[in-house]
Order: C-alpha cells, then structure tokens, then sequence
C-alpha cells in the first residue's frame, strides 16, 4: 500500500504524486484531504486530495514544496511507499443546493486543492468560472485540467507575464460587476487572497467557502492544533473543516498561529536545502 | 513471619535533579531482594479485602503468595487470569484509591506494595522472554474492535484467545491509545506497550492502523464487511479548552497536542522531523495525570520553569499521588488555588503570561470537594512563553455521528446497558468512550466485559 505509481513535476516547486491507496480512493469526495507519513521518523503531513481513481484504487496529491517534509517527499520516485496515510478525512465540500453558477478562485499552489471541486462542479452541470492567480508565469499550473473542466478559465499574474495582469480579486470583482451572478464562490489559496476575497464577495453578498490550513497533527479531533475561529467559536478545521463560511473566519489569528513553528522551520530548510546541494 | 515494617520497600528511583532532565524511566523497579522483602509484608487475610478494591479483582494474596515462595512464574499466571496488561497497570493504575486503600497493612503504616510487586512479577516475565503465545483454533467468527486503546487491546485479546477472527481498527499510525501518544516515556516506556501489541498479534488479532472509522469506513460497512460484532473503545480525546482570552495566542495548546508530539510522534528525539515548543517558562492548567505528564514532560524539554496551575487545593487534585510527589522532587512548581482568567499575548500573538485569579475553598460541592471560590481583585501576571492545557477530554463525536442508532447521554458517551452493548444491534462499546476520561483498568475492565457479552451472543448464534 500507498506506494507511488506516477510522479511528475508542475512547475521548480510543486509535485504531483498518484499514490496506490484503496481505502482512500474508495470514499474520497473533493475538499477532503489525507494525513501521511513518510518513515518512522517523519512529521503527520496533511494534504489535500486533489484527484483519486477509485478503479485504480489510486489518490492524486499535489503540493509545494516548502520545508523538510515536502522536501522529504519530493525525493521519493515511482515505486516508493509511504509508511502511513490515512483519509479521507474532514468533510467534503458543500455546494449550496440548486447552486447554477460558482466562481473557483485558486491562488497558487491552492490550484491543486481547488481543482477537484472545480472537477466535479462542471461534472455535476454547474456552470463553472476558475480564476487563476499565479506570481508569474513559469508557475502556472494545472492550466489544461482546469481549461477542460471549466466554463470559463481566467489566469491571472502578478506581474503580467501571463493571462492577466492583477490579482485574482480585481478580476473577480470584474466579473461580478459586469453582471454575472454567483451563487457561490469557492476561494482557496494563501490566507490573504482567501481573506480579500471573502471581503469582496461579503460586500455583494455572495456565499463564499474557503478551504483553511491550519497545522495538525493527528487530524481525527484529538489534540485541538487545528482549531480555528468561526463565527466567534472554535472549531476544529481537521474535522469540521477544512472548509468554512469565508465570512465568518477569523483570518488573522490563522495567519499568526501557521507561524507556531516558523523559526525550527526555517532552520529546517536551511539544513535540508544544504543536504540537497550536497546530493545527500 | 510476616515482614511487620510499617514502611513499604523503598522503590529504587533515578535522582530527581538527573531525571527531570531525561526521558529514561523515573522509577528502576524492585530486585528480587526487594520484592521479597516486600511481598512479605501481606497477611494473605482471608476476606481479602484488597481484593475488592480491585476493578477486575486480580487474587491479589495468591500471587502475592506464589512471589513468597519464589514462584514468579506461578504469580504471574495469577495476575494474568484476570489482568492482562500487568506491566502497564503496575506502573500506571491509581493503587491508593483501589487495592493498596482497602489494605489492611494500611491502617497503621503503608499498605503492601501492591502496584510494585505487580509490576516486578510482569517485568520478570517479560524478561525472561517466556511468552509461549499460541494462536487458538478459530472458531468461524468476526469481530470488530475500533480503537487500539487498553480497552480495545484487552476485548482484542480476550476474543482471539476464544479463537475469534478479530481486526482492530485504529485512527492512528500506531496502536496503543493514550498508552502510545499520552503517557510519556519515563511513566510508561513504549518498550511495554509494543511488547503487549506484539503478543496480541502472536495470538491472531489483526491491527489496522491509520483507519479512522467513521470517516474511511462506517460501522454499518464493517457489518456488511461480516463482522458479526463491533466492540467501540474510541476513548475520549477530545480536548476541552477554557474558553478564556488569549487561548489563540501562539504557545497555547492542548495537553494531547504537547503529548502527542512528544511521545507519538518522538519529537523529543535526534533524528525526528515533528517539531515541539520550545519553552522557558510553563503553565500548564489542571491537577490530574495528565496535567503532571506534560508538566514533567516539558521540564524535560528543558524548560526553567514550569507550573502547574490549579483551582482548588493539593488535596482535591485528582492526579496519583505518586506523580504529583515525582513533579514536586523533579522542580516542578505548584500554584493550587489558582485560576487562569486571562492569557496575555506580546506584539507577534505569542503568549507572554497568564493572568491568574486566586480562589480560596467554599463549601463542598456535588462531588464532595471543597468548591473553590474566586477572591476579588486578587489577579496578578504570571510571565510563562508557554500554556498547555490539561482540564479534561470527552469522547469524539466522529463515531457516534455517522452511525444511526447509536445514543450518547448529554457528555457525549456512548450510552451501554450492562452487556456493554449500546442502542445498536451488535455494537457493543467501553472505556472512556462510555464513561468518559476514567483509568487505564476502568476500560480494560469495559474491554473484558465486552468480550464475554460478544462471546457470549455470538455463541447463541
Ligand atoms: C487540510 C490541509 C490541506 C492541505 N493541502 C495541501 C495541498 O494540497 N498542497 C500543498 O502544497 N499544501 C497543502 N497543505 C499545506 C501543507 O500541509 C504544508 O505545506 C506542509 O505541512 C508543510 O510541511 P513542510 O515540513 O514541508 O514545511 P514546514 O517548513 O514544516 O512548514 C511550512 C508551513 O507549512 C505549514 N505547516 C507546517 N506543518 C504543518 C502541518 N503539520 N499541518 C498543516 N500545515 C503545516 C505552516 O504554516 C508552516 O509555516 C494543506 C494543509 C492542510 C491543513
Ligand atoms: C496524559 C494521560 C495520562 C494518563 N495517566 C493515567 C494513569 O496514570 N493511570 C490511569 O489509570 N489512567 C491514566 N490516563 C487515562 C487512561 O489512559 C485512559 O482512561 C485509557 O487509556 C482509556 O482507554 P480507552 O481504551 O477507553 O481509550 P484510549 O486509550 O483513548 O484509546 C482509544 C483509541 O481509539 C482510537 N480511535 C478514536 N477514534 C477512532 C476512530 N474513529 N476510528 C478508529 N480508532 C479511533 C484512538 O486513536 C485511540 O488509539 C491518562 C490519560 C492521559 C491522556
Ligand atoms: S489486604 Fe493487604 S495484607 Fe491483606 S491480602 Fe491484600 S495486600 Fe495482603
Ligand atoms: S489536527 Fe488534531 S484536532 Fe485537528
């Protein structure tokens, strides 16, 4: 179990891995996501499932690579095991009933976990509008799966060099202001994008999910690190979540509790950054 | 002739100043010597009285008296007819609220070590390497057993000795429960605990980890699957929080968190990628065994200072005695009569202290303890880098709400009659699942009790 069948790389920093996982595959819905350890001595890694085949018995993860652990796992080649994966847990994402039309909005590496529900949106007949916001263009990815499973694809750069210039909420704004109507509007990416865009959509009322990341550990409600302010309450993002009412987040205690670690992190990279010029 | 000292044989322990340093285990346990000394205190009474303050009723004088005569084996075989997890219950049962309180030795002095002798008889055992596990013949049926706790373990065991096909279903990568990701190493070595798991495999159980029911498969699936029976032994990990300000602040977490990282996941340790806080000055809030776990726990991490932060007085704290006199030896500082109203945040959300409230003792409450009572305007701003919290758990919610029919009182705990079987036909549950946080014998009593009703439904089948 959970060994790697395929492995190819999106863009200098983001990986995407098809792993053997029957259990998983079997029940995974979009918005859920997996926990995972490498070896003995490695961390309980969450991400998201962005594509599983239950034929197959296989899950597709794609991620960033950030610190030791995404670095851990970008070294792994086809034919690799996990020693561990469990999922999937938290809940799916949950469309409001008779919705018609829904804006996906992903912010970079936040495209992966934003494509399943895109996927399955456009699938179910939904009308679906992906904007995509990238810093420049050698980082885009995803572009051809979201073009296939879209109504409209809109990439946004900050810089211009690719689609669009400007930010994902400039274009949304666009959008909305040029009379199109959202029933809901999807925002996954970096906690400021999420943010702007949930006070974007508030301002015109539009029903807005967000996918949260917060650090966890063991991801079945046990030891509380995941919880998030909701509408004024604790929840607990690994098994309430990762999805919540982008209105009601309380953005900026997430913003500076994902900093717990920051300063071992970093040490982390430095060392594992080092080992990998080495070749080691 | 009895031995007629009034003290127990002392317990040979690492140096308090040396081990509050280390993860090594505090407490060396008995020689021989030593456990004859103290195995000759008991009077073998014939009512037996320790006996009844035992949840499973170990014979507690029959093994006491196989150890007199030099039978370690014999005694062994004793305790093992009613408990099987006696090294782990001798170091880590509450002995001064169960068979040690109804000695009658301890109506004038200490009573017989009771716990110690247990846990040298299972220590003897376990090195000795005498573990002739032999898998039964299978009787043709399937049982379910979610969660890999001591209840969980013990209905395990107790099933797969019966000859049943029995598959335990754990949440996390590794079996154990709080025996794994909660008691720390210098308590309970993980050494003891993976002995016990291996035993349960040499006997046919089969453990499956990384399988969190309710979400990777309900119980109404396992059924399908032909499990005739499903044990639930879930425990109660959900840690509660206080609900005071400042509980975002970063360096505030939960005991289970601090723990987890800890023991589960060896942050500790050279060579482990999981990161723990790094802290100079702690607080951790609450009085019980698991408040004394993290507190002794970050010491070792290194920490300068660490507190335990409680609202009512020494006496009213639930924690074994043993642990809170091991915390005191080890540094560990007390501030009973105390109570968090506030946590305090620096300009980067990092805690920076607790403000405390001090409380004095009113009249007894429901539970019989002194209540505590704030006193006005007494707060003050105890600097800590560092918050766990420790004020209890109650049982996840992820199991009994993806199974119909499946009833939980108003604490969230599953609701049993006196079979162990819940509101659903053949879902038998116990532990904290049921009771809520209770002892490591309480669930291996539930897991036992199960055992016998499953076997014995099943058996009319
Ligand atoms: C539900 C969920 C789904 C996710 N899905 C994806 C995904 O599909 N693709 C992707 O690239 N990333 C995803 N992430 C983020 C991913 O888990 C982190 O990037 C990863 O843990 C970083 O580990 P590291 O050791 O490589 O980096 P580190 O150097 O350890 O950390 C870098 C940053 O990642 C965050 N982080 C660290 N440890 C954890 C942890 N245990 N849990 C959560 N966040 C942590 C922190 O904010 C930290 O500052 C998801 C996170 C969550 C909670
Ligand atoms: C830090 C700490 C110290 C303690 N010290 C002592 C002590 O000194 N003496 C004492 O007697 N007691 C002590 N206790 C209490 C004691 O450990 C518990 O009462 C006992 O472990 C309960 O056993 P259990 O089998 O009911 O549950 P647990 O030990 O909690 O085990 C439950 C298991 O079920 C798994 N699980 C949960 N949900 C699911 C799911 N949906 N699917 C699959 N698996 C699942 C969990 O991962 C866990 O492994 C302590 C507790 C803690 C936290
Ligand atoms: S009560 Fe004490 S002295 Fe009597 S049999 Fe039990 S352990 Fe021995
Ligand atoms: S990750 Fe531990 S409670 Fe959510």
């Amino acid at each position: 179990m959970f060994r790697i069948v395929s492995k190819s790389v999106l863009n200098p920093s983001v990986v995407r891995m098809e792993i053997k996982a029957p259990f998983t595959a079997a029940k995974a819905l979009p918005g859920q996501f997996v926990i995972f350890r490498i070896d003995e001595q490695g961390e309980r890694v969450p991400l998201t499932i962005a594509d599983y085949d239950r034929e197959k018995g296989t899950i597709t993860l794609i991620f960033q690579i950030v610190g030791a652990s995404t670095i851990r796992l970008s070294k792994l080649e086809v034919g690799d095991r996990l020693q561990d994966l469990a999922g999937p847990l938290g809940m799916p994402t949950q469309i409001p009933e008779g919705a018609k039309r829904v804006c996906v909005i992903g912010g970079g590496v936040g495209c992966a976990i934003a494509y399943p529900q895109a996927k399955k949106l456009f699938h179910d007949g939904i009308e679906v509008d992906v904007i995509a916001g990238f810093r420049n263009k050698d980082i885009v990815i995803l572009e051809e799966e979201f073009r296939a499973n879209s109504s409209n694809l809109f990439i946004c750069t900050d810089d211009g060099s690719y689609g669009r210039k400007g930010f994902v909420t400039d274009m949304l704004k666009e959008r909305i202001e040029s009379g199109v109507q959202y029933d809901c509007v999807i925002a996954i990416g970096p906690i400021p994008m999420m943010k702007f865009v949930s006070k974007l959509t508030k301002e015109y009322g539009i029903k807005t999910i967000v996918s949260l990341n917060p650090v966890m550990v063991d991801g079945t409600g046990m030891c509380g690190g995941c919880r998030v302010t909701v509408g004024g309450k604790i929840r607990y993002a690994c098994v309430e979540g990762p999805d919540f009412d982008g209105h009601e987040v309380d953005f900026d205690e997430l913003m500076y509790r994902n900093g717990v670690f920051r300063e071992r992190e970093a040490d982390c990279r430095m060392i594992a950054q080092a080992d990998s010029k080495e070749g080691k | 002739m009895p031995n007629m000292s009034l003290t127990k044989t002392p317990m040979p322990e690492q140096d308090p100043k040396v081990r509050a340093r280390n993860f090594e285990e505090v407490t060396l346990g008995y020689t021989p010597e030593m456990a004859m000394e103290e195995a000759s205190r008991c009077l073998n009474c014939k009512n037996m009285p320790c006996v009844s303050g035992c949840p499973v009723g170990v014979p507690i004088p029959q093994f006491i008296k196989k150890l007199t005569e030099g039978d370690t084996e014999g005694a062994y075989e004793v305790i093992t007819s009613a408990n099987g997890l006696p090294a782990v219950c001798g170091r880590v049962c509450p002995q001064e609220r169960q068979c040690e309180s109804k000695c009658v030795r301890g109506i004038k002095g200490d009573p017989v070590g009771i716990g110690r002798l247990e846990r040298f008889t299972a220590d003897t055992h376990r090195k000795s390497g005498k573990t002739a596990v032999t898998k039964p013949a299978p009787n043709g049926h399937k049982v379910a057993v979610i969660g890999g706790g001591p209840s969980g373990l013990t209905c395990a065991g107790d099933l797969a000795r019966l000859g049943y096909e029995v598959t335990i279903f754990e949440a996390l990568h590794a079996a154990g429960g709080v025996l794994m990701y909660g008691i720390p190493e210098f308590r309970l070595p993980k050494q003891i605990v993976q002995q016990e798991i291996e035993n349960l495999k040499a006997l046919g159980v089969n453990i499956m980890t990384n399988m969190v029911i309710g979400k990777i498969l309900s119980i109404d699936e396992l059924m399908e699957q032909g499990y005739e029976a499903v044990f639930v032994g879930s425990g109660a990990g959900l840690p509660r929080f206080m609900g005071i300000e400042g509980e975002s602040l970063v360096g505030v977490c939960s005991a289970n968190e601090y723990l987890t990282r800890i023991n589960l996941m060896k942050g500790y340790r050279e060579g482990y990628d999981t990161p723990v806080l790094q802290s100079k000055a702690v607080a951790v809030v609450g009085g019980g065994n698991v408040a004394m776990d993290a507190a002794r726990s970050a010491l070792r991490m290194g920490a300068e200072h660490v507190y335990i932060i409680y609202r009512r007085g020494m006496d009213e704290m639930p924690a074994r005695k043993e642990e809170i006199h091991h915390a005191k030896e080890e540094g560990v500082e007390f501030l009973n009569l105390n109570n968090p109203v506030k946590l305090l945040g620096d300009e980067n959300k990092r805690v920076r202290a607790a403000l405390l409230q001090k409380m004095e003792l009113g009249e007894p409450d429901e539970s019989g303890r002194r209540s505590p009572v704030p006193v006005e305007g007494s707060e003050y701003e105890l600097p800590v880098d560092t918050v766990i919290i420790a004020i209890g758990t109650s049982p996840n919610p992820l199991i009994r709400t993806t199974t119909e029919g499946l009833e939980a009182n108003k604490r969230g705990c599953l609701v049993v009659n006196e079979d162990m079987l819940t509101t659903r036909d053949g879902v038998y549950a116990g532990g904290d699942a049921v009771t809520g946080a209770a002892t490591v014998i309480l669930a291996m009593g539930a897991g036992k009790a199960a055992a016998k009703s499953i076997d014995a439904a099943l058996q009319q089948k």
